[in-house]
């Protein structure tokens, strides 16, 4: 099989941003650079990785921030993962 | 961390575009005609957890402040005021997290990538083209 990993992936926890307890994986950033975004949508990037986490989303992971390059789009950027805004106290159900 | 190795197990894999049509759609009529109605009950409307002038969420407050920036009128439904809405409009856009943004009845992201469009004046042409 012809596996083409990513060329960055990288997964910040930002749990303790937010008023969880400490220790949780509820809040993530991630940080995606791939030949496989080329040609696509910000929407069809995101919707893919929705759909890779599809089971971590069902499953207790709460927020979910993405940023997806391609190789051409991540050279051309400041090569910075962002970080999430301030919680403002909703993520209790 | 099982978040990680999902994603790089993952990414290789699955065709981009598969993905688009994978959706299940498990909205119950009611909703789907209820929402069809929301989406283009103004130019840009958006689903938010809060108010516009109290968000409860960073990403939703970081919404609010681009679309208050360029001037726009648009409606808000608070999810965190409605458990059931809050998961019809998961199904109904087939998108897990919430803000979610529809720019004259079309869904266009959610938080990151409203500010990704902001950032690139992608945003100020399509609020420009629907006037």
């Amino acid at each position: 099989m012809n596996i083409v990993l990513p060329i960055h992936c990288l997964v910040v926890n930002e749990s303790n941003q937010h008023n969880v307890p400490r220790g949780s994986e509820t809040h993530f950033r991630v940080l995606i650079v791939s030949n496989k975004f080329d040609s696509t949508s910000l929407i069809e990037r995101h919707r893919h990785i929705n759909e890779i986490l599809n089971d971590e989303l069902k499953s207790g992971v709460h927020a979910l921030a993405i940023e997806a390059f391609t190789p051409v789009e991540w050279e051309k950027s400041n090569q910075q993962i962002n970080q999430s805004p301030k919680c403002r106290g909703g993520s209790n159900r | 961390m099982s978040l990680l190795s999902s994603l790089v197990r993952t990414i290789g894999r699955v065709p981009v575009a598969r993905t688009q049509f994978a959706a299940l759609f498990s909205t119950s009529p009611e909703w789907k005609d209820k929402l069809d109605k929301m989406v283009s009950s103004n130019k840009v409307v958006v689903f938010m957890k809060g108010v516009p002038n109290a968000p409860r969420c960073g990403f939703s407050n970081a919404v609010t402040q681009v679309l208050r920036m360029h001037g726009v009128d648009y409606d808000a439904y608070d999810v965190l005021s409605d458990e059931d809405l809050r998961q019809a409009v998961k199904d109904y856009t087939n998108w897990p997290t919430i803000p979610q943004i529809y720019i004259n009845g079309q869904f266009v992201g959610g938080c990151d990538i409203i500010l990704q469009m902001h950032k690139t004046g992608e945003l100020i042409e399509m609020l420009k083209q629907i006037g």
